[in-house]
């Protein structure tokens, strides 16, 4: 294996890619514009939430609940008669119908513990998970507020006081935008090796390649790093400017070592799409393989849903993909700091999933060949 | 006008962006005759005829074609039918899974014709082409020739009164393209009023026409019989007469190619074969070719596309390694893995493989250093091979803005570079204009005579091969003869080396064609005055729903897209959002150590949630777990909580959450408040009873249609909408695209289908597939998943039709903006996906979104679907509630196809 021709090989790659306005364009709205709306969305906390109220008891207390539903987590509360609510929650217009029974405030003074019926639509499940406790609070505090100008309430004797660590807020941004940055290590490494391969096949360019003094593994590791290194140039470019610059959210750990990370990262994602590369035909079955390897690997690995959510043999079968080592390790060292003496274990795996990866390919491209 | 002239072309002008294909051509083509239009690659030829075919609109100028003009929409309405059209490119119109049969019988159906006039009509073409016997072979695997005839037969299925051919036999052995001669003269005797027009690269054919055009740059140069253009410019056949007819500019340096003869020395063999075989499979593309070439000689391959010639030079550069035999170059065995021989080979393969994104110094560059030369040498080696091939003013420039010719001369520019000892060249002069091919043969001449290089060129032009020192003839992966053309041609004593390779050939296949031609077709009845074709004919569409069909069938990674794509995506997102985020591990820090503290930690522990590790010692130990992931949560319980619990005291218990991945620590939070809160109770209710414990009201709280609160119920039925829309928009758009993409597309402009005939033809079986996916994700919900189905299935199956119809609508909308396939898959992906994850209620309802998302949830069909999906699985709803979403979801359909039937253009721009 020759270095230089490695090298000459892959300025070449680059020089075509910037030639490429998709692929360009593609690069720069995956490390921009799509890391920075998933840094500012706010997809988990509770937004413009409907709510209608039934209110049997049109006392100052229930026009006091009624009043605290506020955006921007509840949407203006529709005020509705009891004959309504099924059919509204049955369209799908409220996800939650709070409804205060006749007489509310006057049981309540007298002692009489009435109760209120929270409707909620639970097939909308992060609203009706959070509204309602949302609801409960609100209901609870306005009850208390109004109770506590007529008797001294008891204060509960054991307080658990919780503080998350790490992101204080529980911003789903912080998390949203990062693992939207290692989607797009993910995707671009793959389309970007791929396209490279297929593209030069399509254009008949491979043949002339081999006619060269070159050989197939040279071929192969320049594609690798020089992609490699776009989408890392791409990754610091998310990671420095747009996540902790332009949305602020504090990055903690050693950059290099998440870098080294991702490095490992590319390499097992970059051999990944030849190997996609070497299965497809053309452009557009690359592109219809993509769909349905690219989606699993984001859903199961634990970059959209937690992965301690996921039935025992899917999280044993992940252990083969990269993306879960790399979102494990991404979250280890950016947001608690982690140092190498803890995330050695994913710089492992994912050294043997490139390794072996690059194998499959390399073995599959020299057939591919012949 | 006259009623001689087929067409009239007033100048005419036409440009793809910068470029101009057509400057301002007048002329008038004569009926019942047979034109050829001559001129090399990329003169207009085939744009002229796609203007005069109807297949592309007019830019400027007027066209009239049989009596009419063809820039009227009525006109060509009218006429399209008795023109056919045959585009360039072997088996460009066609259909490659599908057999010769369905081919024509597609093309059948297209022009309205019942079943029995069609099995009459393909029988007497198939019989007339001698395809009769490949009758259920699918289009791709036939040859050349046969792919040819068959485009013919498609062609002609409608008796057409002008047959436009565009370089129907470049590529095709003389044997072929003599019987796709005779077969055209057979049907024009039959049809004596047929007008046909063919553009040609071969000089021999187009000296047999009646009438020719040449053309050079966008411009008719000379238009006369093949004898007034040799009469005219004093020549002696028609590729030096073109040469004349060349303006001045263009010919200046031009000379005859002299090659001087070979200084015969007995010296060594560069290049030797012996019985080299290569088989694919079953099927043998080289069958025991053996050769000897000696240094510098000039050797070529003649034969026509697919024979193996390019197979057999892969063997030769070790690009291939044969089945059986050997190569040897220079007496060594070639060895793939010895990269020392490459050195001494240049390579230019058939097509241009150069990098188009690179400029040409940079080709250069990429190629000397590939080549390990000397740093210091590099700069004047490219010097000096860009001069040489006259290549210094375009350095900068990129080779894909090129012209043909000077491309072909920097891929031997550059082939040349490492000065190889072995020239190896795969038709290299395809498509080039005879000023350049000269020019280029010059330099071989050299290369070969001066330099010592030994060449090995392969070509399918006769005249080409007549320059070689030596050839073979090769056929079907065999070699016929190897000697001088001299030889060949005198030792079949044919008059030329065409007549001499055909009269080989007829050999080599058992002569089956030198007994009189099969009949012509029997030219059914002339009265078809053409009936006014309808405006909407359900034939036409089923036609293409059927072939639609056939070929996805014959497609393995579509199919099982079609298919399986939602399945398998619907089971990944099913196991993504499954069950319960469980084994959550957690330590404590307890200072306290007492019954009561233990009991706090034990209901924790306890829990199926939670996994207790080794408790935590101080406040360091607890900082670096957190750190390093080993803790979802770290619970500090304080100095004598128990003392202070008993006594009535505030007591705090300190808990710490991994925030790192903020959806887990919310659930980690729900849980411990819910255990905080649950131990309370329980404690209270134990010191001080029951009453102790009630509030001063009660929320009671009613979780609806998912009572247990099951991610799987309430994302299940938002998911199928999703893949149902993402899916099948993206097979329908590919369908279309994939037509452009190929050439096929131009069926749709030449032929009578109307573009709402072409949309629905598409539509039908991707509804169709649509549907079985919309119930096999049902079944996969119900039965795999368990989300109770509580409402009505037939409302379900119902809104489930209208809604793949509109997502597959979609997908015919998107592919009106789309000319590539891989452009397609990703546009249909993000424009569906978006605004159904955004706008359609998936996660947050409708009724909270304010603005423009709240118009596009109101039009999009998925907000619909969802609402209905919903309603039907978890809410037990009917027809009765849903009516008012199924209404809307059915609006959308006829809009949408609508659009798509004015997006898609009936000719090419």
């Amino acid at each position: 294996m020759d270095p230089a021709n490695i090298l000459h090989l892959g300025v070449k790659e680059i020089r075509g890619l910037l030639r490429d306005p998709a692929m360009l364009f593609l690069i720069v709205f995956s490390f921009t514009f799509s890391v920075y709306t998933s840094g500012s969305s706010r997809s988990e906390t509770l937004n413009r939430a409907p709510i209608a109220i039934v209110d049997e008891d049109q006392s100052p207390l229930s026009l006091r609940i009624l009043e605290a539903f506020q955006p921007p987590y509840f949407a203006a509360p529709v005020l509705i008669t009891a004959a309504e609510m099924d059919r509204r929650m049955d369209e799908g217009l409220d996800t939650f119908a709070l409804n205060i029974p006749p007489d509310f405030q006057r049981d309540l003074l007298a002692g009489k513990q009435p109760e209120i019926q929270l409707n909620v639509d639970a097939t909308r499940m992060t609203q009706a998970f959070l509204g309602s406790g949302y609801v409960q609070r609100i209901v609870s505090a306005e009850v208390a507020e109004f109770l506590a100008r007529y008797r001294a309430s008891d204060v509960p004797p054991v307080n658990l006081v919780l503080r998350p660590r790490f992101n204080p807020e529980l911003d789903d941004g912080w998390f949203q935008a990062i693992m939207s940055v290692v989607n797009s290590v993910t995707m671009l490494s793959i389309i970007l090796a791929g396209a490279a391969l297929i593209r030069e096949r399509e254009h008949g360019t491979i043949e002339h390649l081999l006619v060269m003094p070159v050989t197939p593994p040279e071929i192969l590791i320049s594609k690798i790093w020089s992609m490699g290194l776009v989408v890392m140039a791409g990754t610091a470019f998310a990671l420095l400017g747009m996540v902790d610059w332009l949305l602020g959210i504090p990055l903690q750990g050693s950059l290099l070592l998440f870098f080294t990370g991702a490095a490992l990262h590319v390499f097992a994602t970059a051999s990944l799409g030849i190997f996609l590369a070497t299965m497809a035909g053309s452009m557009p079955q690359f592109g219809l393989l993509l769909i349905m390897v690219l989606l699993p690997l984001q859903v199961l690995s634990g970059g959209s849903t937690p992965i301690e959510a996921m039935p025992d043999p899917v999280r044993f079968v992940m252990q083969a993909a990269p993306n879960t080592h790399f979102v494990k390790l991404a979250q280890a060292v950016l947001f608690r700091g982690a140092g190498l003496d803890v995330i050695w274990p994913q710089m492992l795996w994912l050294l043997a999933i490139g390794t072996a990866l690059f194998a499959l390919s390399l073995s599959r491209f020299q057939r591919f060949l012949k | 006008m006259s009623d001689a002239a087929v067409a009239h072309i007033r100048e005419v002008g036409l440009t793809y962006g910068r470029v101009k294909a057509l400057d301002s051509v007048a002329l008038d083509i004569p009926a019942g005759r047979m034109v050829g239009l001559i001129g090399p690659d990329g003169v207009g030829k085939s744009s002229l005829l796609a203007l005069i075919s109807g297949a592309r609109a007019l830019q400027t100028g007027a066209l009239e074609v049989l009596g009419g003009d063809m820039s009227q929409p009525a006109h060509r309405k009218a006429v399209c039918p008795r023109i056919a059209y045959m585009p360039q490119g072997l088996g460009r119109n066609l259909y490659h899974t599908l057999s010769v049969f369905e081919n024509v019988d597609f093309f059948g159906r297209l022009f309205g014709q019942d079943k029995a006039e069609r099995e009459a009509r393909i029988t007497d073409l198939l019989t007339a082409t001698g395809l009769s016997s490949f009758r259920n072979r699918p289009a791709g695997k036939l040859s050349g020739g046969m792919k040819q005839k068959l485009g013919l037969c498609c062609a002609l299925i409608h008796d057409p009164d002008l047959l436009i051919l565009d370089e129907p036999t470049t590529g095709v052995d003389p044997l072929s393209r003599r019987q796709f001669w005779e077969l055209i003269d057979r049907i024009r005797a039959g049809r004596p009023g047929m007008s046909v027009i063919v553009a040609t690269a071969y000089m021999e054919e187009a000296a047999r026409f009646d009438w020719l055009v040449a053309m050079n740059a966008g411009r008719v140069l000379a238009t006369g019989s093949p004898a007034e253009l040799m009469t005219r410019t004093a020549t002696d056949n028609l590729d030096a007469a073109f040469i004349e007819l060349l303006p001045e500019e263009d010919r200046s340096g031009h000379n005859r190619v002299v090659i001087p003869p070979m200084a015969r020395d007995a010296g060594d063999y560069a290049i030797e074969a012996e019985g080299l075989t290569m088989r694919f499979g079953t099927f043998i593309a080289v069958d025991d070719v053996s050769f000897r070439i000696p240094k510098g000689e000039i050797f070529g391959f003649l034969g026509s596309n697919g024979c193996g010639k390019t197979t057999t030079m892969k063997m030769l550069t070790g690009l291939l390694t044969a089945s059986e035999g050997t190569a040897r170059l220079f007496g060594h065995e070639v060895d793939p893995d010895d990269l020392s021989v490459r050195k001494r080979v240049g390579y230019m393969s058939q097509a241009f493989s150069l990098y188009g994104e690179l400029t040409v110094a940079q080709n250069f560059d990429l190629h000397a250093r590939l080549f390990k030369l000397d740093d210091g040498r590099i700069a004047s080696r490219i010097r000096e091979m860009a001069g040489r091939f006259d290549l210094t003013d375009v350095m900068d420039q990129r080779p894909d803005a090129m012209p043909l010719g000077i491309r072909q001369r920097l891929s031997l520019a550059i082939a040349m570079l490492h000065a190889p000892d072995i020239l190896i060249l795969d038709e290299p002069t395809s498509g080039v204009d005879p000023v350049a091919r000269d020019a280029f043969w010059q330099i071989l001449s050299d290369l070969s005579r001066k330099d010592g290089v030994t060449i090995f060129v392969s070509t399918h032009f006769m005249n080409e091969a007549e320059l070689c020192d030596r050839i073979s003839l090769m056929h079907a992966g065999k070699v016929l003869v190897t000697d001088t053309p001299e030889a060949i041609t005198g030792g079949r004593g044919a008059a030329t080396l065409e007549d001499a390779f055909i009269s080989y050939l007829q050999e080599a296949i058992g002569d089956t064609t030198s007994a009189p031609g099969p009949p012509a077709p029997q030219v059914l009845p002339q009265d078809h005055v053409p009936a006014k074709s309808p405006a909407f004919d359900p034939r036409r569409m089923f036609s293409y729903a059927m072939r639609e069909t056939m070929e996805l069938r014959r497609d393995p990674i579509r199919g099982a897209l079609a298919v399986l794509g939602t399945l398998i995506l619907m089971f990944v997102i099913g196991l993504g959002i499954g069950a319960d985020v469980k084994d959550l591990t957690f330590a404590v820090l307890d200072h306290d150590d007492s019954t009561i503290s233990r009991d706090y930690v034990q209901q924790i522990a306890g829990s199926r949630y939670f996994i207790e590790q080794e408790p935590l010692a101080d406040y360091a130990e607890m900082d670096r777990r957190l750190r390093e992931g080993k803790l979802n949560l770290a619970l500090e319980i304080p100095p004598n909580f128990g003392r202070d619990i008993l006594r009535g005291r505030d007591v705090e218990i300190g808990g710490w959450i991994d925030g790192s991945g903020p959806q887990r620590a919310e659930t980690v939070q729900g849980y411990v408040q819910g255990m905080h809160a649950h131990w309370l109770t329980q404690r209270m209710r134990e010191e001080f009873g029951a009453a102790a414990v009630a509030g001063d009201f009660g929320l009671q709280l009613r979780y609806r249609y998912n009572p247990d609160i099951k991610s799987l119920v309430a994302m299940v039925p938002a998911v199928i909408p999703l893949l149902l829309l993402l899916i099948p928009s993206m097979l329908s758009a590919l369908s279309v695209v994939r037509e452009k993409e190929l050439g096929s597309i131009t069926n749709l402009y030449v032929t009578p289908v109307t573009r709402l005939e072409f949309l629905l033809g598409k539509q039908i079986p991707y509804t169709a597939i649509a549907m079985l996916n919309f119930f096999l994700l049902t079944a996969l919900a119900i039965f795999a998943f368990k989300v109770p189905f509580t409402g009505s299935f037939a409302v379900f199956v119902l809104s489930g039709f209208l809604y793949v119809t509109a997502a597959t609508a979609i997908g015919l909308v998107i592919s009106a903006f789309m000319n590539s396939q891989l452009a397609a898959v990703f546009a249909t992906a993000l424009i569906t996906i978006l605004p159904a994850v955004q706008f359609s209620g998936l996660t947050d309802p409708v009724s909270s979104l304010d603005g423009v998302g709240a118009v596009v949830s109101q039009i999009y069909p998925t907000t619909h679907f969802i609402t209905i999906s919903r309603g039907v699985f978890s809410k037990a709803l009917g027809f009765e509630e849903l009516g008012g979403a199924i209404l809307r979801l059915a609006l959308v359909i006829p809009v949408l196809i609508g659009l798509g039937a004015l997006l898609m253009r009936k000719q090419e721009k």
